[in-house]
This record gives structure tokens, sequence and C-alpha cells, in this order.
């Protein structure tokens, strides 16, 4: 039987490294993340080599804030969407730490919480940093069209998310813990029948509300152990596709404590269409958001969990139906266990 | 392994689903592609008035033309607003050949000049160029089929 991991020493986050671009300095939610690129070139000469310097900067920023050198760092658990995973090696490749390229797609971000706190709690490593990252015109340039192509986009379609977002992960009595890691549930792919890469979110929803029910009886919780249940970036249509599944399935969660970042990070732009996607959706809200507030105590335990899609510009040339994945980790202000 | 596929949810899907604003969508792209028509016809009438073009030689430089304004309008980053404002409106008239091409163009010009530009230019026009030449063969056929008949 599958089951949640519960991890007895509870890994903490002890620091964060989030950057975006200059769409994502309008957001709401700005405030929480700390560099931003003037344009989204970011200095380079191509959007690949934007994206790695974000990933870099976001590195080291948190490598800073956590007060620790490269060499204490046990362990990078990086991943991206495009392809080969450039992005995240090629940065990978300016720091002395081993490395493990990660694909969840836009899941990638719980997906290396879930491993980091289990390489943590298994004595397999003392310090990890992961994390995720995406750039809007480099996954429009790979899976959609060209960026200056004038193509109408359905009110279906989303927004890629272009940053960086890191944490570092170590032991939960390191002096700099901010919020603790206490168990993560691992998704099954699931398929749901849509073949419109312009309708992602539909798409995700059924892996987001197989991992959330899945979650609630591997792990014995309830939701009311929970002050939010925060998914990546199922945007305005999946969110309630995903909700009236969960409903169906007998696992009713209230409105105001059912949240998804894809919704979330960028306000009420109309031009984000359904709302925002891509790996850095999640990382960029769950690294800065949502780990301050946790931090602040003004949450006490939320439940992650980021979608993602598994398909590749050609398996929906192919006419395959898409494939998702979403992984949920509990993350707690509480070192204790009881909230 | 269980069933995998859950068809059973394509109606759930739909029900949250948000259609294209047809009727809106339609006027839109009847307004913009009216007014980009206008100004190719406008660009005829100058040619032929200040130019030593008629009606039938004035059809190319203005084709040429609206597809330089398409390509400084691109270049600049317009295009691609007015694309999503104006669907079909922006994207049938030779405009949106011009578009197709030259976002192609600048997209994969980090690749290089030859795989980048040269492989990739026609990566999105050259379907319409392909089905256009193969269409127009089809009836080029047709038409002299029926000639010979006797029909036409």
């Amino acid at each position: 039987m599958t089951k949640t991991w519960i991890f007895e020493s509870k890994p903490a986050i002890l620091s964060a490294g989030i950057s975006g671009g200059p769409f994502e300095k309008e957001s709401p939610f700005a405030k929480h993340f700390d560099f931003f690129s003037d344009d989204l070139y970011n200095e380079e000469k191509s959007f690949e080599k934007a994206q790695r310097s974000l990933i870099e900067k976001s590195i080291t920023n948190s490598l800073e804030k956590g007060q620790v050198t490269e060499s204490e760092v046990d362990a990078l658990l990086m991943g991206d969407l495009i392809n080969q995973l450039t992005p995240s090696g090629f940065a990978a490749r300016q720091f002395d730490i081993p490395y493990l390229g990660l694909f969840s797609a836009c899941a990638t971000s719980m997906q290396g919480l879930a491993l980091s706190a289990a390489l943590i709690d298994g004595g397999y490593c003392e310090k990890v940093l992961t994390g995720a990252s995406s750039h809007n015109a480099a996954v429009e340039k790979q899976f959609r069209y060209p960026t200056e192509y004038g193509g109408q986009k359905p009110p279906t379609a989303q927004w890629t998310v272009t940053g960086a977002g890191v944490v570092l992960v170590g032991k939960s009595t390191d002096p700099l813990a901010q919020a603790y890691i206490e168990k993560a549930t691992i998704g099954r792919v699931r398929d749901i029948n849509v073949s419109d890469p312009f309708n992602m979110g539909a798409a995700m929803s059924l892996a987001a509300a197989d991992v959330i029910e899945r979650h609630f009886i591997h792990s014995g919780d309830t939701v009311d152990d929970y002050d939010f249940i925060v998914t990546g970036d199922l945007a305005e249509i999946g969110h309630s596709i995903t909700k009236d599944i969960l409903s169906e399935r007998g696992v009713s969660i209230p409105d105001e404590k059912f949240l998804d970042c894809g919704k979330m990070i960028y306000g009420n732009r109309p031009e984000v269409l359904a709302g925002a996607s891509g790996p850095a959706c999640s990382a960029l809200m769950i690294y800065g958001y949502f780990l301050d507030e946790l931090k602040a105590g003004n949450m006490k335990r939320i439940l992650s969990v980021a979608t993602g899609a598994l398909l590749s510009p050609l398996s929906f040339q192919q006419k395959e139906t898409i494939p998702c994945i979403a992984h949920a980790v509990a993350i707690t202000s509480h070192k204790g266990g009881v909230v | 392994m269980s069933q995998q596929k859950e068809p059973l949810f394509q109606a759930e899907t739909s029900r949250h689903d948000k259609k294209r604003p047809l009727v809106k969508n339609c006027i839109k792209a009847f307004v913009v592609g009216g007014i980009i028509c206008t100004i190719g016809q406008l660009v005829t009438v100058l040619l032929i008035i200040y130019f030593p073009f008629t009606e039938q030689t004035a059809g190319n430089p203005t084709v040429s033309i609206m597809v330089f304004l398409s390509m400084l309008l691109t270049g600049f980053g317009l295009y691609n607003k007015l694309g999503q404002f104006a669907g079909a409106g922006s994207a049938v008239p030779v405009t949106g050949f011009g578009n197709a091409v030259v976002s192609a163009a600048i997209e994969h010009r980090s690749e290089g000049l030859v795989l980048g530009v040269g492989g990739n230019i026609f990566k999105l026009a050259g379907s319409v160029i392909v089905y256009g030449v193969v269409s127009a063969f089809f009836l080029a056929l047709i038409k002299t089929l029926l000639i010979q008949w006797g029909v036409l």
C-alpha cells in the first residue's frame, strides 16, 4: 500500500532565495521575493541563459541567507521545464555541490522539498538546496509559439511565471529554522483525458485531487488540521474541477482554505487569462509568501500541493492526452508536532 | 494496474470550461481585419496615384509594404498584443503571415543565422506555403481539365 512519508526529525527550511522577472515585480506578493531582473533577458543573450542566471541568483541568495558555504551543502536538487533540464544543470555547474536533476514539470518544487526532507530525515544529508524555475519566453518558445507571434490564446490558457525559487533545507535544530517539513505524499500519474495544451489546469485537476485525497487517507490528517491547502498552478478552471472531484470523493474543503498559487501570484491581471503556471509559480509562492507567513506565525500548517503536466511539444502534436502529477508536502510553523 | 484514464471526468472538466467569446471575437476580428484591409487599400490607391502602378500591378508592392509594416510591429513587440485582441482579424490578412515569419526569425536568432533563423523562419509559415502551393496546383488542374472538356 502506498503511504505518506512521515519525517520524524522534522527537517527545517532554513532560508529561501527567490528571483523573478519584470512581470513578477508587479505581483502583489513581490515583497516576499528578493531579486528581479529588469527584462526577460537579465543581461544574457537568450531566454534560456536568463533562466540559468535567475537560478544562480536564487541559489547564491539562499546560501547567503542560510549563512553557509557551498562545501557545507550536501546536495542540490533542481528542476525546470526546458529540454534536458539545461537551465538547472548549467546553473549547477557554477557550484561545488553534488547535483541531482529533477523532473515533475510544475510539481518539481514539492518533489524537491519531499526528497530533501527524506534525505535529511534519513541521515544521508545535513543540508540540501532544492528548488524549481521557469521562464515565460523560454517555455513559450519550446512548448508553444514564438514570443512575438500574434496567435490568440483561449481564456483557459495560463501565463508561465519567470523566476526561480530555492530553499536551503537542514536539521530542525538549526537556529535559522523558519518552518518544518512534517510529511509528504508522493503523487500518482493521473490522466483525465484532456489533450488541449491550452487547458493545463483541467488536465492537472485529477492528479491534484488524487494526491490530496490520498494524503488525508494515509496521514490520518483531516482538512481541519491545515490552515490552507495550496495547489501549485491549477488556475481558475483546474482549481474548480479539483474541488468538484474532491467533494465527490467526500473530501470537502471550504473555499477560504483552498488556495491556488496560479490564481494568487498576479492578482487580477486580465492578460494572464486563467492564471499563472510553471514550476516557478509554486516555488515563488510557497518559498516566498507562504514561508514568510509560516515564519511569522500567521499560519500554523499548510499542505502544499504542486501540480505538473507531463507533456512534451511532441506528445500533444501526436494527439496524446496529458498525464499529470502532483506532490503534497505538509509544512508547519511548529517544531513540536501537535499544533 | 488500475484503469489509468478516467473518461468519466470529461463531463466534469467541461463544466468549468471557459468558452472563447465567439461573437465578441468575431466582431473584433471583423473590425481589426477590416481596418488592416482598408490600410492596404489606401496603400494601393496611393501607389496608383503617385507611382507608375496600375490596378493590376499595384498588388505586389502593396503586399510588400503591408508585410514591412507588420515586421515593424512584430519587432517592437506590438503585433502579439494586437493578435490576442483581434484573433483572426490580424492573423488572416497578409500581415499575419509576415508576423509568423518575423516572430520565428527573432525567436531563433539565438541559435545562429543558419541553423537558427534560416532553419526556423518558416516554422509557422511553412505549412501556409506548402498547402497554398498544393491547393493552387489542384485548382489549376481542375480548371485546365474543365477547359479541356469544354465546361468553362
